[in-house]
């Protein structure tokens, strides 16, 4: 159970937001160049970190806007929220 | 085994008031090197031990675990134990550990209080009915038991479920597993330790995995918290974190980790004498020994490796069996935990070679592993001591994920996660 800030609204319970899972996996520019490896490992392949994930979360109960979470694994604590298209801060 | 409990063991022990009971298994120091090395002491990892020590008389082999024996998921489940999954391939790996349950207490000398109580799961709309029906058959081609009971045949089984066609997902029948049942889960570790223990296998508990070493593609050994140890063949039973192991291999696994919650009740007096479960409404409940209520929540949708889950979650399962069972609306709940699961995409589990000679991996078995643990352990056993997978966990390969060959039992497992 946690708070999520949601970089629109503001702190929300976690229950109002949709998680969206592992963050910045790339759609492949050209699917069709694919092997059956390369297309594993961007469809099923996921890094599940204990610890600092960087990960997506939809408003979904709020204003509907996906956006980038920080959060630790170990312990569900959100270090920071960051916009879609923006990279991680360092 | 060199002190075999019987009538004759325990009268013998009651002279000298129980107090010089042997113990179950030694606590060994770890020693410098291994022909295998199982990485987690759950049900699933000293099920390997024991079957690579029986079957493959592979006996010089320890069982690491980071806290101890039995206390991760195989101390968390609801202790369910069914076959009845409708693609062949899960057919054939879970009914294969169910035949295994109907013999393991007598196997194990060690009581796993394994109860063919039968498990229900009900229908509670067309859709339902239809997939049921279906699984049924599908059950039945593949010679495992399974009977279809109107809505009339289960409140005679099972009088206290609510079959009133007013409740908002009316009782529309359900299909009865009569092989299903409950097992004791810590007597299940317990029992495997004791036995694996007994033909030479090290069970090291307090002792974390910190560094998997290779050279190149082949396994050299682990550093652990206890100091390295070398190994040519490693299997890796670690549930939740598998993937956390995985990293240190340098590989990765199709797998999230998530809270799954349980919860039970006070104890009352023997009142269902069954195991009841609703994918619709996701809820199922069966009752201890002790008398309390076994009740099973969901998982939470995001990765977490907190051991605790929300409290909607728990609230949602709790809405669902009150409606199904109105008669338990004044219980108190007593004690509610939460364990780790690590879900495949397709939620089947992988029993598998790797791309490393000797790394072995035993994981994703999500929300349901506990049912599948002897035969898990046996396949597994086998797959670690032939480098080849046995017949029945061939289709349970990682290489599903690349092949596209996926075992999807999604819709067919007993509760939607």
């Amino acid at each position: 159970m946690f708070i999520i800030k949601c970089p629109y609204c503001g702190e929300r319970d976690h229950s109002e937001f949709n998680y969206g899972g592992e963050a910045h996996i790339v759609r492949p520019k050209q699917p069709s160049e694919l092997n059956d490896d390369q297309w594993a490992e961007y469809l099923f392949m996921r890094k599940n970190i204990k610890g600092l994930q960087y990960e997506r979360w939809n408003h979904a109960h709020g204003c509907r806007q996906w956006f980038n979470v920080g959060r630790d694994t170990s312990n569900d604590k959100i270090h920071f929220v960051y916009k879609m298209g923006e990279n991680p801060p360092k | 085994m060199k002190n075999k409990y019987s009538i004759f063991s325990l009268i013998k022990n009651s002279f000298s008031y129980h107090e010089n009971w042997q113990k179950a298994w030694r606590d060994p120091e770890p020693k410098k090197t291994y022909d295998a090395v199982i990485v987690g002491g759950g049900g699933h990892g000293l099920a390997t031990a024991y079957y690579l020590a029986k079957e493959h008389n592979i006996k010089n082999i320890a069982v690491i675990e980071k806290s101890w024996i039995g206390g991760g998921n195989t101390g968390r489940n609801t202790t369910i134990i069914r076959s009845n999954y409708l693609w062949d391939a899960s057919a054939g790996l879970y009914d294969h550990a169910l035949k295994l349950w109907e013999g393991l207490s007598q196997e194990l000398n060690y009581n796993v209080m394994f109860s063919q109580r039968g498990v229900m799961n009900l229908a509670h709309n067309l859709h339902d009915v239809r997939e049921l029906k279906r699984r049924t058959h599908a059950n039945r081609l593949n010679g495992i038991d399974c009977d279809w009971l109107s809505t009339e045949e289960v409140k005679k089984f099972c009088p206290i479920i609510n079959c009133s066609p007013d409740i908002r997902y009316p009782v529309l029948g359900s299909t009865l597993q009569k092989r299903g049942g409950t097992a004791r889960h810590d007597a299940v570790a317990w029992g495997y330790a004791r036995a694996s223990d007994a033909m030479g296998v090290d069970i090291i508990q307090n002792c974390e995995v910190v560094g998997i070493k290779r050279n190149r593609d082949t396994i050299e050994g682990l550093d652990t918290t206890r100091g390295f140890i070398k190994t040519p063949k490693i299997g890796v039973v670690a549930a939740g974190h598998s993937s956390v192991l995985a990293n240190m291999a340098g590989i990765k696994l199709p797998l999230e980790s998530k809270p799954l919650q349980a919860l039970v009740s006070e104890p009352i007096k023997p009142i269902i004498d069954t195991v009841v479960m609703s994918n619709a409404v996701h809820a199922y409940v069966s009752q201890s020994d002790k008398g309390e209520l076994v009740i099973g929540a969901g998982t939470d949708a995001y990765i977490s490796y907190t051991q605790k889950g929300t409290h909607e979650v728990v609230e949602g399962t709790l809405k669902a069996i009150l409606e199904l069972y109105p008669i338990f609306s004044r219980l108190r709940m007593l004690r509610q935990w939460g364990g780790i699961v690590d879900i495949c995409p397709d939620a089947s589990p992988i029993i598998s070679k790797t791309s490393v000679q000797g790394l072995y991996f035993n994981c994703g078995w999500g929300t349901g592993g506990f049912k599948a643990t002897p035969g898990s352990g046996n396949l597994f056993a086998h797959t670690i001591a032939k480098d080849e997978p046995h017949k029945l966990n061939s289709a349970f390969d990682i290489n599903r994920f690349v092949s596209g060959d996926l075992v999807d039992e999604h819709g067919a497992a007993a509760v939607a996660h």
